[in-house]
């Protein structure tokens, strides 16, 4: 099984640990995991922002890029549901309906198809998980609270098995953070206070570290929590299932 | 003012935010609670979302089937093109008659169409006899929710208002009170109403009979005291049949409220002798929403207000920042399709977060709506300079030597959004760190750590 990683730009630039935590823990599986080096974003940016006829480009370079692997995977949901449901905007070709099939979020494969939810982790905190809403609703990684449906969470399975963690419940479970791409600039400080809200949430709760599937939650987040010096910290999903030493 | 600014407005009282979440929040969880009660709530939706996609297949010969069995029960149907056209005929039925006192419940149709303002110009007095929609009409503001029209003001502020109004006492803040003197100043307006008008939640082809919902049953206590009942319906509120109705019942009051089904879900088939009943059906935009096929869904919707009370950016907002008539998720999808330069704010208010689409009753892909109005909206609405930058940096994302270029991402993004690059930094920084950039992209750790 030959993997292609996609690690998506904002965490290529500002959280290379988790490119690096996320390429690690597939390897620690015995996967073959090759990261093409000329990948640059999956389009979502700008598609949000209502500019998807201008992200054609990108988009095709994408499946350029990937096409080649049996499967592709992300440290991201929110990047992978964009390449799942809104890679529609360019004809239908052999290497799109791929992608768009193929593409992972991390967890999603490793419960889902390498059927795998002991990764043999070590991470000896009180943790949150922020489900973000992409991974949570989009990719249906669990059951969102709306729903009326058997209970279920991909990256709960995971974290249960993290030996010396202790997973916190929330008075809000998956209360949006307040990220949303663009809608963190022009909506900033609705923004700012959804952010704030959700940390609270967790404090309350006892919990030291703030985990999710997405990295730009948590950007959100870490901006918030380092601006008013609270006692929490983030810590991506990948990073914690990589995490192997106490 | 668009979204932004408006929310920025209502942001400013922090201790007031926090309190209007949490009374929706309270909501929400009370409907959580209630639907997880009904055994098949996700089959039960889909069923609604069958017969609505029906409904609107269909509507020509509903509506025609609908007339067709109305008349033959005694009922007077009248069409109506648009707002005015819907405005007329009420005033001329009224007229007619000679009405000058008019009770009306709760309906978002009549808002829409601002029919009270129109037929207090002609000199006739319209009571809105549903509590929340009585607070807002005595301090002259729109209703801020679709179910809860008062739900931005505590009940002091109510205290208040009446005392004001009505030289009460006053009871400091105390509800029952407050409904007790509600109750005595309302009954005073039912008793001497010549007509009433109503909104219609269900209109039944099959029959021709249609549905009042209130938890008031002040429907009915203006309908069976005037001698003219006028009801106004946008034409997507048909369902085919009277087994239908029981679909819908059963996901209307548990997604608004919470509660197993309305107190009051009155069933009109026919004048009683002596009487008047009449019919207004409206389209006021909705045939044109129904060719578009990527937004006729929105036309589901059956004015629960689940949407609204999930909503983080509604909660912490308020349905006033979004200046229309239908605020919170849906009203966002359905604002831009009647005015799309007035509204073009509202689909960018949310983070796509979905919550609507999932607490959506009969099944509306709110959230998917907005994101293809952003499509349709940006590359009219921004400046030259700004869909430039947007060209622009597609043409960087799909180029991966013009990627690598470019100083950081966030400044190839921060670009094309509306503002400066600098303003869009401020905004980000105002409350928040930037991400610290750390020594080396994950891009040349792996070169040098798997390649090399």
């Amino acid at each position: 099984m030959k993997v292609g990683l996609f690690i998506p730009c904002y965490i290529d630039q500002f959280y290379p640990k988790v490119g690096i935590d996320t390429l690690q823990l597939l390897e620690r599986l015995d996967l073959e995991v090759v990261y093409p080096t000329n990948q640059t974003c999956c389009g979502q940016p700008i598609a949000n922002a209502g500019f998807e006829n201008n992200s054609v480009k990108t988009v095709l370079h994408f499946a350029e890029q990937f096409k080649e692997y049996d499967y592709v995977v992300s440290p991201s949901g929110s990047c992978v549901y964009h390449v799942k449901n809104h890679y529609d905007i360019v004809p239908d070709s052999e290497a799109i309906e791929k992608v768009r099939g193929n593409t992972y979020e991390i967890c999603d494969f490793l419960v889902n198809i390498l059927k795998i939810t002991d990764v043999g982790a070590i991470f000896r905190h009180k943790v949150g998980l922020l489900q973000s809403c992409h991974g949570l609703r989009g990719l249906r990684l669990g059951k969102s609270s709306e729903q009326v449906v058997d209970d279920y969470s991909v990256c709960a399975d995971l974290l249960r098995k993290v030996i010396g963690i202790e997973l916190l419940n929330l008075s809000r479970g998956d209360e949006c953070c307040g990220f949303g791409g663009t809608f963190s600039i022009t909506e900033a400080p609705l923004s700012v206070k959804m952010g704030i809200d959700r940390i609270n949430d967790h404090l309350k709760s006892g919990v030291e570290v703030i985990t999710a599937t997405d990295m730009s939650c948590l950007m959100h987040m870490e901006g918030i929590i380092r601006r008013r010096k609270l006692p929490i910290r983030i810590e991506h999903i990948a990073s914690i299932l990589n995490s192997t030493t106490s | 003012m668009s979204h932004p600014k408006l929310a920025n407005i209502f942001l400013k009282n922090e201790d007031r935010v926090n309190w209007h979440d949490k009374a929706l929040w309270f909501v929400r969880e009370k409907r959580d609670v209630a639907v997880n009660k009904v055994k098949g709530w996700e089959e039960l939706r889909e069923v609604a979302a069958s017969i609505k996609s029906n409904v609107l297949s269909n509507l020509d010969n509903y509506l025609l089937q609908f007339e067709e069995n109305a008349i033959r029960n005694g009922i007077k149907v009248h069409w109506a093109m648009n707002a005015t056209e819907h405005n007329e005929i009420v005033l001329k039925i009224l007229q007619e008659n000679g009405a000058k006192h008019i009770v009306k419940s709760k309906s978002m149709l009549t808002e829409e169409c601002g029919l009270n303002p129109y037929l207090e110009k002609s000199g006739i007095e319209v009571i809105d006899t549903d509590l929340g929609e009585r607070i807002v009409q005595l301090a002259n503001e729109p209703p801020s929710h679709i179910v809860l029209p008062a739900i931005h003001k505590r009940k002091e502020e109510i205290d208040a208002l009446f005392v004001e109004k009505w030289g009460i006492k006053g009871g400091n803040g105390n509800a029952e009170y407050l409904t007790r003197e509600a109750r005595k100043h309302l009954r005073e307006k039912f008793l001497i109403a010549d007509a009433a008008i109503t909104g219609v939640n269900f209109a039944i082809a099959e029959n021709g009979g249609f549905v009042v919902c209130t938890n008031e049953g002040n429907a009915d206590m203006g309908t069976h005291l005037a001698n003219i009942h006028i009801a106004c319906m946008g034409i997507e509120k048909i369902i085919p049949e009277m087994e239908h109705l029981g679909v819908f019942l059963r996901l209307l009051a548990r997604s608004a409220t919470g509660q197993p089904i309305t107190a009051y879900s009155s069933h009109f088939f026919k004048p009683r002798p002596g009487t008047q009943l009449h019919v207004v059906i409206v389209d006021n935009g909705r045939s044109q929403l129904l060719g578009r096929p990527e937004f006729r869904k929105s036309l589901h919707c059956i004015r629960c207000g689940a949407c609204l009370n999930t909503c983080p950016v509604f909660r912490k907002t308020g349905g006033y920042s979004y200046e229309s008539v239908i605020p919170g998720p849906i009203g966002s999808i359905l604002g831009p399709g009647t005015d799309m330069e007035k509204y073009n704010s509202l689909p960018f208010a949310s983070t796509l977060c979905g919550s609507c689409t999932d607490v959506c009753p009969v099944k509306i892909d709110i959230h998917s709506q907005l994101y293809k109005w952003r499509q349709i909206i940006s590359p009219k609405k921004g400046t030259s300079i700004k869909k430039l930058a947007a060209r622009v940096t597609g043409n960087i994302l799909g180029n991966p030597k013009l990627f690598r270029l470019s100083a950081t991402i966030g400044t190839v993004l921060l670009r094309y959004l509306p503002g400066s690059l600098m303003k869009n930094l401020t905004a980000w920084g105002k409350g928040r760190e930037l991400p610290k950039v750390p020594k080396q992209r994950f891009r040349d750790w792996y070169i040098k750590n798997r390649k090399e």
